[in-house]
């Protein structure tokens, strides 16, 4: 009652009797000032990284910008425009460089009047490539089959050229007859050397068992011979093309009505032959088709592009069988996929190039002639298949067991079970992992000039040898020209990794 | 009462069947035959047609060819070699140079890898930012294209040796690569090894000694005066007892180029800048990642244990990081190793170049000389890996207890 009754000169000694000083504002948190305190002078240490940092860019960049842009030379036709005594100050980069031997960089020595077939591909794959990188698009089963499947068909005979000369039919007894006759070829040998052997009992045990391999092999051979007759009868008509063309439709389209009493399969089966009757009239395949052009005539980024998506697209079945093989029950399967893809992984690609350059003819049944190119690309396949065998392993593994066993549980067959329901999850999971391992092929693809096969990079360094442009800036000027494609590349792809990535774990966001 | 475990029925068909054709029985048993016949088959295939193909092409087969001449000089030699030795010796120099530029590369993308993905985790904006560029900028250009960089664009375009480039005036910089002093050993040089050896063996004694003490009673022993002491104190006793254990010849300019120093030469050190500078942007991202994978309450529980900063960092906060680090980070040097046979672009003499290069253009021996190739390479990943799998095996032993 003392307080509240008495005046103000009572008041007790803790009651404060005049208001207190104001406390300057607090360091302000926001705003540009505050960030730059913040971020880049918070504490001693950070104001020397800040220096030391600033520093370093100078140094880096300005005298990369002032090289590239400030200094550079943009027109001109040949050294003169690029040397300093005659421009009369420093000279950057000389552009008119890259302006002449862009065509080299871009195709190589692909012949003049026939670049348009590459830049027909080039633009086919694009046209493809977007609507499968955009995840809204629909359609992405006949997105993936035209760009994986179609598209690498149709580049080949756009790209080297030639025609065909039977159809499925010729093709699959040229098959059966050179298996079947390798087989008794190998029976035949058997039978030779294990009469050679000196051992009484193995010896006769391994000529018989040659006879019989032998034996085996011509009675498949004789089996085949209504085959090879219609082959011959195919051959000898007015349209082999066609009509074999026509056979293997009706043949494969009543089996695949028989299999599975659809229409739709049936339909789809029509379309995909009718599809492949277009191409081969576009391209006349049946007559020939394109000029054939080498592939030592192939070069620059055609060739970077040609060896890093067929290796992608080649080495995906390999790359799910070795994964499927791995997680196989059957312990042989499971230890071959094992060895083979941890021999691949152990070496480096250079060994696997020259093991495919070298090599592999040696494998080859003689007069079989492979081209250059195309053995790089096994080496190649071969390789990036084991490295994306353990990628989608990754995602196998990813998948909820509860996914196979209900699957199994609805009684669903082994394949049914892998590829409905785990091999797509698998694989939805795996993009970015994907995307990751075709950057790298896609920077290994470089390697390819060691075994002879100048890709963007290789005619880089074949064009610095033309005594026409031997300045002092043009070693600079293609590795910063050649630098910019690959990182534009490398860049744009690992962003969209990471966009997948985002897109897969959405729900997993906080 | 105890109720004895029956046995399960001795059924040998079902035994016979799970043992030879997994879960699926005996179609799997059948799968997994025809399998191996097609193995079989492609086998014969490959093997017929190559000694067909041999034959024909008159190619010698067999390893005899490593006891013949080689013939060729090779640029850069760590053993003693001339070009009459045999392709074995080749092979031997090559390796040797493999194992040089992939150790000396190693230790330098490690130390640079730390630096950049630390810098990549301070707080400072404009660190942060140029470690983030700089790994970008490297990890998306091809390896042989900074190989070539380095080689073609930077090091081929230096001044000629009269007008070298001088750092310290120990080191010049010129079109033939770069010179440096050149160590010769002198006296003291054994028993300065031996008294470092000796200091260093004493020092991890001494740490095992203190961590038993620290287990067994809790009592923390201070170690660390006695192991500076040792490792600076009994090499120097050493220096001066028996003298400095290395002098250094310092590079003169004599005449057009340089008489005395070492030099290395412009490949070896292209390809050590290239190697090392983009695996150390992986090795950056490794260790980003390492030190985020810690939980940020980890040092929060270490600092309410009364740990200070420092003590909770290498208490806790490393041996934590380093677990998730390391498998990556032998992954890295074994792609490191790997790469190092790009040499063969530049003419550096690594393995892949005097041996599958010259010795297989020479001799057209590709089966074997291929083949041992792959098999140096495929031994270096597989003992790595062997290594990595029991340090894998260990840490989870050790967490499990």
């Amino acid at each position: 009652m003392t307080i509240a009754g008495g005046s103000l000169d009572q008041t007790p000694a803790f009651v404060r009797r005049e208001l207190v000083a104001e406390r300057p504002a607090p360091v302000p948190t926001t705003g540009a000032l505050a960030w730059i305190r913040w971020r880049l002078l918070s504490s001693p240490t950070s104001i020397l990284l800040t220096i030391v940092s600033a520093l370093l860019l100078w140094y880096t960049l300005a005298p990369a910008v002032k090289f590239l842009l400030i200094d550079a030379v943009w027109q001109g036709n040949d050294r003169d425009a690029c040397l300093a005594d005659n421009v009369g100050r420093t000279v950057g980069a000389c552009w008119p460089f890259v302006r002449a031997k862009l065509q080299q960089f871009m195709y190589g020595f692909y012949p003049q009047n026939q670049l348009w077939r590459v830049n027909l591909v080039f633009l086919l794959a694009i046209m493809l490539l977007i609507p499968l990188l955009i995840p809204r698009i629909p359609g992405k089963t006949l997105n993936a089959c035209l760009f994986f499947l179609a598209l690498p068909v149709v580049a080949f005979f756009l790209l080297y050229g030639g025609g065909i000369k039977g159809f499925g039919i010729s093709w699959l007894v040229d098959l059966l007859e050179a298996l079947c006759a390798s087989v008794a070829e190998a029976g035949r040998r058997l039978r030779v050397t294990g009469g050679g052997i000196g051992w009484p009992g193995i010896s006769q045990l391994l000529a018989l068992l040659g006879l019989a391999i032998a034996g085996i092999g011509e009675g498949l051979l004789l089996l085949l011979t209504p085959l090879t007759w219609l082959r011959e009868t195919l051959a000898l008509s007015t349209h082999p093309v066609w009509y074999d063309l026509a056979l293997t439709a009706g043949v494969i389209c009543a089996l695949v009505f028989g299999l599975s009493r659809s229409l739709r399969a049936t339909a789809a089966c029509l379309a995909v032959f009718a599809g492949i009757a277009g191409v081969i009239a576009a391209l006349g395949l049946q007559r020939g088709g394109l000029p054939i052009v080498g592939t030592r005539e192939w070069g620059g980024m055609l060739v970077t592009l040609v060896v890093s998506v067929t290796g992608i697209v080649a080495s995906m079945p390999i790359g799910m069988a070795l994964a499927l093989g791995r997680r196989s029950q059957f312990p042989l399967i499971r230890a071959f996929s094992i060895i083979f893809i941890e021999f691949w992984r152990g070496v480096p690609l250079i060994t696997v190039l020259f093991f495919a350059t070298y090599m592999l003819p040696l494998f080859m049944p003689q007069g079989f002639g492979i081209d250059g190119m195309m053995r790089v690309l096994v080496g190649v396949a071969l390789f990036s298949g084991a490295y994306n065998a353990e990628v989608i392993r990754g995602g196998l593994a990813a998948v909820p067991r509860g996914q196979g066993e209900a699957a199994n549980a609805l009684g669903l067959s082994y394949w049914k079970t892998t590829g409905l329901i785990v091999m797509p999850q698998a694989l939805r999971h795996v993009i970015p992992g994907l995307v990751n391992s075709f950057i790298a092929l896609f920077k290994d693809t470089t390697l390819v000039q060691i075994v002879a096969i100048f890709d963007l990079l290789g005619q880089l360094r074949a064009s610095f040898a033309d005594p026409n442009w031997a300045t002092p800036s043009t070693l600079f000027t293609g590795f910063a020209f050649a630098g910019i494609i690959y990182f534009a590349f490398c860049f744009a792809m690992s962003r969209y990794s990471l966009f997948v990535e985002g897109r897969l774990n959405a729900h997993r966001r906080s | 009462m105890t109720v004895e475990q029956r046995k399960p029925p001795r059924n040998l068909n079902l035994r016979l069947r799970r043992a030879l054709g997994g879960r699926a029985g005996w179609g799997g048993f059948v799968a997994q035959l025809a399998f191996v016949a097609f193995l079989a088959w492609l086998g014969y295939e490959i093997y017929s047609n190559a000694q067909a193909n041999l034959q024909s092409q008159r190619i010698a087969t067999g390893f005899g060819f490593m006891q013949n001449t080689a013939g060729f000089a090779v640029s850069q030699a760590l053993i003693p070699y001339q070009e009459s030795d045999s392709y074995t010796r080749v092979f031997v120099v090559g390796l040797l140079n493999t194992l040089l530029v992939s150790v000396i590369g190693i230790i330098f993308a490690t130390v640079l890898g730390f630096i950049v993905g630390l810098g990549r985790l301070s707080p400072n904006w404009l660190m942060s930012r140029l470690a983030g560029g700089y790994v970008e900028l490297i990890r998306n250009l091809p390896l042989l294209f900074q190989i070539l960089f380095w080689y073609l664009a930077v090091l081929a375009t230096l001044p000629a040796p009269r007008q070298s480039v001088s750092l310290f005036g120990m080191f010049f910089l010129n079109n033939r690569g770069v010179i440096v002093p050149k160590p010769i050993g002198e006296a003291g040089f054994e028993p300065f090894l031996f008294a470092l050896l000796t200091a260093i063996l004493g020092s991890i004694a001494l740490g095992v000694v203190a961590r038993r003490r620290l287990f067994a009673t809790g009592q923390r022993l201070k170690v660390w005066p006695f192991v500076l002491g040792m490792l600076f104190g009994l090499p120097l006793v050493s220096v001066l007892i028996f003298g400095k254990p290395v002098s250094f010849e310092m590079p003169v300019l004599r005449g057009f180029n340089f008489a005395s120093g070492s030099r290395l030469i412009p490949e070896f050190v292209a390809l050590l800048i290239a190697l090392s500078t983009y695996t150390a942007a992986f090795i950056a991202e490794i260790v980003r990642a390492g030190v985020l994978s810690v939980h940020k309450g980890q040092m929060e529980a270490g600092a309410s244990l009364g740990l200070s900063r420092g003590a909770a960092l290498r208490l806790i906060v490393v041996p934590q990081a380093l677990r998730v680090i390391l498998p990556p980070l032998t992954n890295q040097y074994l792609n490191l190793t790997k790469n190092s046979s790009l040499a063969v672009a530049i003419g550096y003499p690594d393995l892949v170049s005097v041996f599958a290069g010259t010795t297989l253009s020479q001799t057209g021996q590709a089966i074997e000389i291929i083949a041992i190739t792959m098999g140096v390479y495929l031994l270096i990943s597989l003992v790595t890996s062997a290594i990595m799998n029991f340090y894998n095996w260990r840490i989870s032993r050790s967490l499990a207890r």
